[in-house]
């Protein structure tokens, strides 16, 4: 089978312009200029002058100061994908667009509104959310919550600014689950971080409509690093959404997040992302979080874009009868790598996971799961289901499977399967019988295949994710 | 107006499974071509659908005139051929109702006078009500966790919503029981009235429910003997050994 097209030459039926049939569909790149740009490259001065712009604590200035300390000491891995082309030197670390943060859409620049109206934002708030919290570059810059959260005292706010306003969540939580030193890239967040989302959702309170976010690239060379922070106290529940759509260009592009997530007592967190960088993003996110007793936690991951992402959703069960849930669905065409997967560690008594995850690999892309189960010494009667399908369309892709497993409790109840497929050319032609083309057959069965997690998103989600997965099928198929 | 197979022949690996076949299918008409194992049934009904490892290597398939021999499958299928499937083959994680829909729309693209999902399943329902399917099989995945008799079923609801101007019909009453087997041959009853029919099968006894207008006898990739709904009683009667063991011709 062979590739007749470039997969991004397709519109988004979003923007029927008709102008930007050749481009990335989100690939529009608004003319926005920012008031404050520190230089490219990594040096303290940098750092120095970040904390200075944003006016935080000194004690901040020092966290990413010894960050950057341990971000220089650390090698780059060497598992996984590809890092080696990232040139450090050649990124510029932060970038301010507007002075403030828009209180209402009003206040928002024109032009940056249009970017967002191409994305569909606006609409998506009036439909479907409670809140929107969008970031454009590095700071937040619109924002809104209904009254009625206010009310019920939840925080959802970029994490900036929460920094200066709620300090004492910050010295408790900040950096506890995913510390600068945990990995290369947690600590290049630490050093450079801007942005992102803050949540506490009080006790007892149920959030009933999702929280989303968008995140948006929009200068070349620009590396993001938005640190969300999402604390969910006891018998709590919300889902939070986070969207990815970048523009594409020439030099790459550099995207590390870190998000560290508290589950209290009976809490219950979900966290969706569907990300769909362009195909010359390096996306290496640390994502961890740690489940107290009853708690659950539920990470929906879908990975379509980037040259290379690396990201394994992590959770700890501190908790007794503490549950997690991965569901992860990942699809890497040409020069594509997707190494994704997920890990849970079981350190109380009858605590539970389950995950899932489906990749699928078509021309020339590679897909890889690398899941981790640790059942700690004492974490008596844990439940643990893995399961992980790849399907692979053609002869030049590949899919990996890299599961590990340490139980170190005898009466652990573990059950893994694991397959790998083809697309058949029997379903092909049954699907052809009935008058379905080719690439249209080829993205049904893709689409039946991924079903599982769809089924676990919201619909406006679930929709937009099998129109991507349906564009990036397009002409995939000999 | 006829679908018109000439002199086809059809490999498959390279050996020749088909030889010279010729036939010609009318509207309204029911052709049954039984034959032994092996004989070249299922084969030739892939090759008459575009299957890409049944090669036609020589003759042609006409369409009311129109010439669809080297078409692929779905061109085909737009021309207004039918093919149901020996062994429906499944689609996992696809509900049979958004897979009909699929096809529904691929076929309306012109005209969407069926567009909200409501009328959709208006139009689904009627179809279902007069071949006696139960609709609640539209909520399973494609062929997936179904019983045979439910898979053949669904065929010949997909058949009447697509309603091609010829069907291949591939051994539908194969592992049907007497309840199933009278609801598909009085669907196929119904479905003739806008479709010329070619059904392949191993038994007669769909037959009973069913009148041919013709039964063809084939034997290694060629028909060996055409007659009527007798010549059916008689190979039930007698099989095929006197096709067998008679000389190739």
């Amino acid at each position: 089978m062979v590739t007749k097209k470039n997969s991004n030459s397709k519109l988004n039926p979003k923007i029927t312009t008709g102008k930007q049939a050749n481009e990335y569909q989100f690939g529009f790149h608004n003319n926005v200029k920012p008031i404050f740009k520190t230089q490219k490259g990594i040096s303290p001065k940098i750092v120095n002058q970040i904390s200075w712009q944003k006016k935080e604590p000194a004690w901040m200035n020092k966290f990413r100061l010894k960050a950057l300390k341990t971000f220089i000491d650390k090698p780059i891995p060497l598992w996984g994908g590809d890092l080696s082309q990232i040139k450090f030197s050649d990124i510029y670390y932060y970038l301010k667009p507007i002075k403030k943060k828009g209180k209402s859409w009003n206040e928002v620049p024109k032009n940056i509104k249009e970017t967002f109206e191409k994305l569909g934002i606006p609409q998506a708030e009036r439909k479907y959310l409670a809140g929107v919290e969008t970031q454009y570059d590095s700071e937040a810059i619109y924002g809104s919550l209904k009254k009625d959260l206010v009310k019920k005292g939840i925080i959802f706010t970029n994490t900036d600014e929460a920094l200066s306003k709620y300090p004492e969540f910050f010295k408790e939580y900040f950096g506890k689950i995913v510390p600068p030193a945990d990995n290369k890239f947690a600590a290049l967040n630490s050093t450079f971080w801007s942005g992102g989302s803050f949540i506490y959702i009080p006790k007892n309170v149920k959030v009933d409509l999702p929280l989303q976010a968008y995140f948006r690239i929009n200068a070349a060379s620009m590396g993001q690093f938005e640190r969300t922070l999402i604390i969910a106290d006891c018998g709590s529940f919300v889902h939070y959404i986070e969207g990815c759509t970048a523009p594409i260009y020439t030099s790459d592009s550099l995207h590390s997040a870190v998000v560290e997530i508290f589950v209290k007592k009976g809490a219950r967190v979900r966290y969706t992302t569907i990300q769909n960088w362009s195909k010359n993003v390096y996306n290496l996110v640390t994502k961890r979080a740690v489940v107290d007793e009853e708690g659950t936690m539920e990470w929906v991951d879908g990975n379509l874009g980037s040259k290379l992402t690396m990201k394994y959703p992590s959770i700890y069960l501190k908790g007794r009868k503490a549950t997690g849930e991965v569901l992860s669905v990942a699809m890497a065409g040409n020069n594509q790598h997707q190494d994704v997967g997920a890990k849970v560690y079981h350190l109380s008594p009858e605590t539970s996971s389950r995950i899932t995850s489906k990749s699928v690999s078509k021309s020339g892309g590679r897909t890889g799961y690398r899941g981790l189960v640790y059942v700690a010494k004492g974490a008596k009667n844990s439940n643990i289901r893995v399961s992980c399908d790849a399907l692979i369309l053609d002869g030049k892709s590949r899919a990996d499977t890299y599961p590990t497993m340490n139980i170190n409790e005898q009466d652990a109840n573990i059950e893994h399967e694991a397959s790998v497929s083809k697309v058949s050319e029997e379903q092909l032609f049954y699907l052809q019988s009935r008058g379905i083309p080719k690439d249209e057959a080829a993205s049904m069965i893709v689409n039946g295949f991924i079903e599982p997690i769809v089924r676990e998103l919201p619909m406006e989600y679930a929709v937009e994710l099998n129109r991507l997965m349906k564009m990036e099928m397009e002409g995939s198929v000999g | 107006m006829s679908l018109k197979i000439s002199n086809l022949s059809v490999s498959v690996l390279q050996k020749q499974i088909i030889h010279k076949f010729s036939l010609e299918i009318k509207k309204n008409e029911v052709h049954v071509l039984m034959g032994p194992n092996g004989s070249g049934k299922s084969s030739l009904s892939f090759a008459l659908m575009g299957h890409p490892e049944y090669k036609i290597t020589g003759g042609s398939i006409n369409i009311d005139g129109k010439d669809i021999t080297n078409l692929n499958s779905s061109e085909k299928a737009n021309a207004g051929l039918f093919l149901a499937f020996q062994k429906p083959v499944p689609v996992y994680g696809v509900c049979y109702f958004n897979f009909l829909r699929n096809i529904y729309l691929n076929f309306h693209k012109n005209n969407d006078k069926i567009s909200s999902i409501k009328q959709f399943l208006n139009l689904i329902r009627n179809k279902a009500k007069l071949l006696k399917i139960k609709e609640e099989l539209v909520k399973k995945s494609v062929n997936d966790q179904m019983s045979g008799g439910e898979q053949k079923k669904m065929e010949i609801l997909t058949m009447a919503l697509i309603s091609p101007k010829y069907a291949v019909l591939d051994e539908i009453d194969t592992g049907l029981d007497v309840d199933a087997l009278k609801t598909v041959a009085a669907g196929i009853q119904i479905l003739k009235k806008d479709s010329g029919i070619l059904l392949i099968t191993h038994y007669q006894r769909i037959l009973k429910y069913l009148k041919p207008d013709f039964v063809h006898i084939l034997v290694k990739g060629r028909i060996v003997s055409t007659g009527n709904a007798d010549l059916a009683d008689e190979i039930e009667e007698e099989g095929y050994k006197k096709y067998i063991t008679a000389p190739a011709f």
